[in-house]
C-alpha cells in the first residue's frame, strides 16, 4: 500500500503530456507542490507539473541542480537508458512504437508469422497431449 | 553580346506615375537634340506607307431577328491530374472501389488522361491490365522492380470502348448477334497482358511473400486506424 517511488532529486520519469510526450528525463529540482525542473540530455531545462510525468523505478545519484555535463555523466554511470530499454515498461514502448511504424507489407508479413508460430505451438501441444494420453 | 541582367531606365519613378526627371530633362537624356541636329534642326520625318486598296465590304444580306449573344473564348487546356509523390512505377497500391475493392495491385505508369494504369498482375490477382482513379486508391510504400516492363503502346485509347457496329434491326437475330459481340475479349489484349506480367512476376517472386502479399485482398480488422496506419 505504501509509495513506491518518490518524488526526489535524480528520479527518472517519462513525460505523458505536452511537447514533450514520450521522453524520459530526470527530476533535478522542486520548484514548489505542484512542479519540478527536469533535464534530459538532449533539451533545456524546463519546469513542468508533476501530473505531466509518470514516474518509474529508476533513481540516479546526484546534487540539486546539477550542471549539464555532470547531468549526463551520471546517467551514463547508472545506465539510465540501458535500464529503461530492458524494463518491462521500456520495452512495451518500443514495440509500441515499432508496430505503429509498420508498413502494410509488414503486417501481412507479420501477420503470416503469428500464424506460423501458432501452428507451430500447435503441433507441439498436440504432441504433449498424445504422450498424456498414452501414459 | 552578353545579355544584359536587368533593363535600366532613363527615368526610374520617385513613386507610381511620377519619373524622377522632367519632360525637358528627358528630352536632353534621351538624346532627341542630338538627332534633331543629324537631322538639320528637326526631327526625322519618314512618309506612311500607302495601304493597300481593299475592296469596300457590302452589308450582309441577313441580319438574325435576336441578338445572340457569342460564349467568351476558352483557351484553357486542361493539365493531366497531378500525380502523388507517393505514386511511383512500381508502387503497389490498395484498391478502394469497384468489383476489385481491397486488392493489391501494381502500378505502371500514369496515362495522358490523368488515370493510373495498373496491372494485378493477372495470375496472381485476378486484375487485368486497368485504368484507375488516383482517388480511389491508397499508395503503400512498397514497390516492386518494373525496369522490365514495357507499356509505351498503352494508353487511353487501347482502353476506350470501341465503337458500336449498327445493328440489323432482325428480330429473331436480333439478340443473339448481341451476345456473342459482348464477351469475347480479343486475343491481343490477352497477349498484351500476358507480355506486361512475364516480368513482373518475376520481379515479384524474387520478393518473398509478396507473391502472396499480392495475392490477398486488404481489409480493416478490428483496432486498425486507418489515420494512424502506416501504409
Amino acid at each position: 500500500m505504501p509509495f513506491k517511488r518518490y518524488v526526489e532529486i535524480g528520479r527518472v520519469a517519462l513525460v505523458n503530456y505536452g511537447k514533450e510526450y514520450g521522453r524520459l528525463v530526470v527530476i533535478v529540482d522542486v520548484i514548489d507542490q505542484n512542479r519540478a525542473l527536469i533535464d534530459a540530455p538532449d533539451m533545456v531545462r524546463t519546469q513542468i507539473n508533476f501530473k505531466r510525468l509518470s514516474l518509474t523505478d529508476i533513481k540516479i545519484d546526484i546534487n540539486r541542480v546539477p550542471k549539464k555535463k555532470a547531468l549526463v555523466q551520471a546517467m551514463k554511470e547508472a545506465d539510465v537508458q540501458g535500464k529503461w530499454e530492458r524494463s518491462s515498461w521500456g520495452r512495451k514502448l518500443i514495440v509500441q512504437k515499432k508496430r505503429a511504424l509498420l508498413n502494410d507489407f509488414d503486417r501481412f508479413k507479420l501477420m503470416l508469422a503469428r500464424i506460423k508460430r501458432g501452428g507451430l505451438i500447435r503441433q507441439e501441444l498436440s504432441k504433449l497431449r498424445k504422450e498424456e494420453a498414452s501414459t | 553580346m552578353a545579355p544584359k541582367n536587368s533593363k535600366v531606365t532613363r527615368n526610374p519613378n520617385l513613386i507610381p506615375g511620377i519619373g524622377k526627371y522632367s519632360r525637358s530633362q528627358m528630352y536632353h537624356k534621351k538624346g532627341l537634340w542630338a538627332i534633331k541636329a543629324k537631322n538639320g534642326g528637326q526631327f526625322p520625318h519618314h512618309e506612311k506607307k500607302a495601304k493597300p486598296e481593299t475592296t469596300s465590304e457590302k452589308p450582309p444580306k441577313f441580319y438574325p431577328a435576336d441578338d445572340v449573344k457569342k460564349p467568351l473564348v476558352n483557351k484553357r487546356k486542361p493539365k493531366p491530374t497531378k500525380l502523388r509523390t507517393s505514386i511511383t512505377p512500381g508502387t503497389v497500391l490498395i484498391i478502394l472501389t469497384g468489383r476489385f475493392k481491397g486488392k493489391r495491385v501494381v502500378f505502371l505508369k500514369q496515362l495522358p488522361s490523368g488515370l493510373l494504369l495498373i496491372t494485378g498482375p493477372f495470375k496472381i490477382n485476378g486484375v487485368p491490365l486497368r485504368r484507375v482513379n488516383q482517388s480511389y486508391v491508397i499508395a503503400t510504400s512498397t514497390k516492386v522492380d518494373i525496369s522490365g516492363v514495357d507499356v509505351n503502346k498503352l494508353d487511353d485509347k487501347y482502353f476506350g470502348k470501341k465503337a458500336e457496329k449498327k445493328k440489323k434491326k432482325g428480330e429473331g437475330e436480333f439478340f443473339e448477334a448481341e451476345k456473342e459481340d459482348k464477351n469475347v475479349l480479343p486475343q491481343e489484349k490477352k497477349d498484351d497482358q500476358k507480355l506486361v506480367d512475364a516480368s513482373l512476376i518475376q520481379s515479384i517472386e524474387a520478393v518473398p511473400d509478396l507473391k502472396a502479399y499480392l495475392a490477398a485482398r486488404f481489409s480493416l480488422k478490428s483496432g486498425m486506424k486507418p489515420h494512424e496506419l502506416v501504409f
